[in-house]
């Protein structure tokens, strides 16, 4: 089953929520709709449940327009941000609900509910009310009940972000293993990036209501279309360059340019990991601050200038890269974004995460 | 744990509310066991001394009296669940209003209007109902409209409504939008979410509110009194006579065991109220 967005707009009063959304997920695919808060994913994910009747444009599900097909007659499993399982039903009657309310027997409905549970890791269980399950059970049963009558389409509004963070990782990749198994088509609402990019077969960057970006996690990562995603997307440094040419001069290195340059005096987007510092004696830079994460360290390098930016080193560097160590700082050659620089950053640089 | 450590924990736990409990001994405990001592108690003819029995009891269960309180009991269940019905459907629809200002304004009207009763309340809808009120006047009704059994529930509903209010719509807030959503999302209709979900949520509150709005029609005196006097038979206007001696002398202590009926009564109804509502606090959580 394919999901269409066609032209959606949204307002509530002067807010607009949504701004002529066009997106196709096709069949089997997750696509992340991905952004800052406000900028129209759950509101379009909404669209698409029936909970939300845009101004104009359309839903399609199929090829089928369902903009005006009440909720509880759409054909999509829906799982919430907040635990959102019936308190007064244990595990089992909470999966077995859509069953129950569409008058399946008693036996079908509840032989149904105990295969989802064991789906979803969770066999046993059945018994258990809301209140004696933790977060990450609450969320693998709403999943089930999501499930439980084979939907065509999975709405996923940020189920992980209630949860602590090994249990985000965990239900994350139970999820994707579900989804693929499964082979139904979903849409999964995040602002976590890191999440974004690890599930979606797409991931759809919406800001202000407008879609900046749709593509593969490593397109959006690497090839970012817009300074937004570039910036939204990971952390970037705004290094201070100048254009010759189709090249530009960034750190005393001369980079092509990805795309085209606004002018002469421009900002260059470079990632931390793009970033190699090399133990010098007589270096220019010097590394101020050193953040220690396992298989990576991040550095925060004063240049010459005065100005700082964000270098990630492989964790086993750590130590020999410390803090008040001067160094030698420059860019992996390959061409790099850039914007029109900033009126702030004259000539320093400015790290965004 | 030692026998000594636990004793001091236990002691710690209880410490505090120590004054809290000498204060519910002083004001209901002993007030409660002199009540039942009074209902057992049986006096003897002048010079005999007195003797305990079940004879005040039996009394109290007893035509006239046992007709005073099934009216009483008949009374209070239709307020409580008039009051109730009416109350929720009320709450409901202003916390759902897009008004803040609605919300905020019935709700502190609700505060006022619950805390209003006894011989003002009687007063006001004497001077708008009674047989020369306001209204029953300018519209031409006829009298008697206020006098009689469905008069009083009637007053007693514009104090009970407000009650139920204030009691509901905590649980109501509690209520999250999503289980809704969530239903629709699965086919449900809004009536099966309220069949399955809502009400099931809902119904230990609903009954507490039940259960407190019977108990402040069953109790309530004054306003009757004022406005009903024997017109209507209650219970709380017959333990005033008896107690008083206003119609006959000598049944001080048959209205001591109308009195302990009526707490036999609440208790039964609180014993069913109780664990349902340690039911819905698990699930409001």
């Amino acid at each position: 089953m394919t999901v269409e967005f066609r032209g959606l707009r949204r307002t509530y009063g002067p807010t607009v929520a949504l701004d002529g959304l066009d997106l196709t997920v096709a069949q089997g695919e997750l696509i992340a709709l991905l952004g800052p808060s406000g900028c129209g994913k759950t509101t379009a994910l909404r669209c698409v449940a029936g909970f939300e009747r845009p101004d104009s444009g359309m839903v399609l599900i199929d090829g089928n327009d369902v903009t005006r097909v009440p909720a509880n007659r759409r054909d999509a499993g829906m799982v919430f941000q907040s635990y959102s399982l019936f308190p007064n039903l244990n595990a089992r009657d909470n999966v077995a609900f859509g069953m129950r309310v569409r008058r399946r027997p008693v036996a079908e409905r509840h032989s149904r509910a105990d295969e989802l549970l064991e789906l979803v890791g969770l066999a046993g269980r059945g018994d258990r009310y809301p209140h004696q399950l933790s977060g990450g059970q609450q969320q693998r049963v709403a999943l089930a009940r999501a499930l439980a009558l084979a939907p065509k389409v999975l709405l996923l509004d940020e189920p992980l972000s209630a949860l602590d963070a090994k249990v985000r990782v965990s239900l994350r990749e139970e999820i994707r293993r579900l989804q693929l198994e499964l082979g139904i088509t979903t849409v999964f609402v995040t602002h976590d990036q890191e999440e974004a990019l690890s599930v979606a077969d797409r991931v759809a960057v919406l800001k202000d209501g407008r879609l900046e970006q749709v593509g593969a996690p490593a397109e959006i990562y690497d090839r970012p279309a817009t300074p937004f995603v570039a910036e939204f997307v990971g952390t970037m440094n705004h290094i201070p360059g100048r254009v010759t040419g189709d090249r530009v001069e960034v750190l005393g290195q001369l980079l092509p340019i990805d795309g085209t340059a606004p002018g002469e005096l421009v900002d260059v987007l470079v990632r931390p990991e793009a970033v190699r510092v090399t133990p010098a004696e007589a270096g220019p830079a010097l590394i101020m601050a050193s953040s220690f994460r396992g298989s990576t360290a991040r550095l925060r390098v004063q240049l010459a200038d005065d100005s700082q930016l964000l270098a990630d080193v492989p964790g086993h560097d750590a130590v020999r890269l410390a803090p008040g160590l001067r160094v030698d700082v420059s860019v992996v050659e390959r061409p790099v974004l850039v914007t029109a620089r900033a009126a702030t950053s004259d000539d320093e640089s400015v790290v965004s995460a | 744990m030692t026998e000594r450590k636990a004793r001091r924990t236990w002691g710690k736990g209880w410490g505090p509310a120590v004054p809290l409990l000498l204060v519910v001994a002083i004001a209901f405990g002993i007030p409660a066991v002199m009540l039942a001592a009074g209902a057992f108690t049986e006096k003897g003819a002048p010079g005999e001394p007195s003797s305990y029995g079940f004879a005040n009891l039996a009394a109290s269960l007893r035509e006239p009296y046992l007709g005073t309180l099934l009216s009483s009991v008949q009374l209070s269940a239709v307020v409580a669940v008039g009051g109730a019905l009416t109350g929720t459907f009320l709450a409901h629809a202003v916390l759902t209003s897009k008004s803040a200002m609605l919300r905020e304004a019935v709700l502190s009207v609700s505060g006022v209007l619950a805390n209003f009763g006894g011989v003002p309340l009687a007063f006001i809808w004497i001077a708008t109902l009674g047989n020369s009120g306001v209204v029953t006047v300018g519209l031409g009704l006829g009298s008697g409209l206020l006098y009689n059994f469905w008069g009083l529930a009637m007053v007693y509903l514009y104090f009970s409504i407000p009650l139920m209010v204030l009691v509901i719509a905590p649980a109501l807030e509690g209520l999250r939008p999503q289980w809704r959503e969530a239903a629709l999302n699965s086919g449900a209709t809004t009536w099966q979410f309220w069949r399955l979900v809502g009400i099931p949520v809902l119904a230990p509150a609903l009954l507490g509110g039940v259960v407190l709005l019977f108990g402040g029609a069953f109790a309530a005196y004054a306003t009757a009194a004022a406005m009903v006097g024997a017109s209507v038979p209650l219970v709380t206007l017959q333990i005033a006579d008896a107690l008083t001696g206003n119609v006959l002398v000598g049944f001080e202590n048959v209205a001591l065991a109308l009195s302990l009926d009526m707490i036999v009564i609440a208790l039964l109804v609180m014993a069913v109220y109780l664990p349902l509502q340690r039911r819905s606090s698990r699930w409001l959580r």
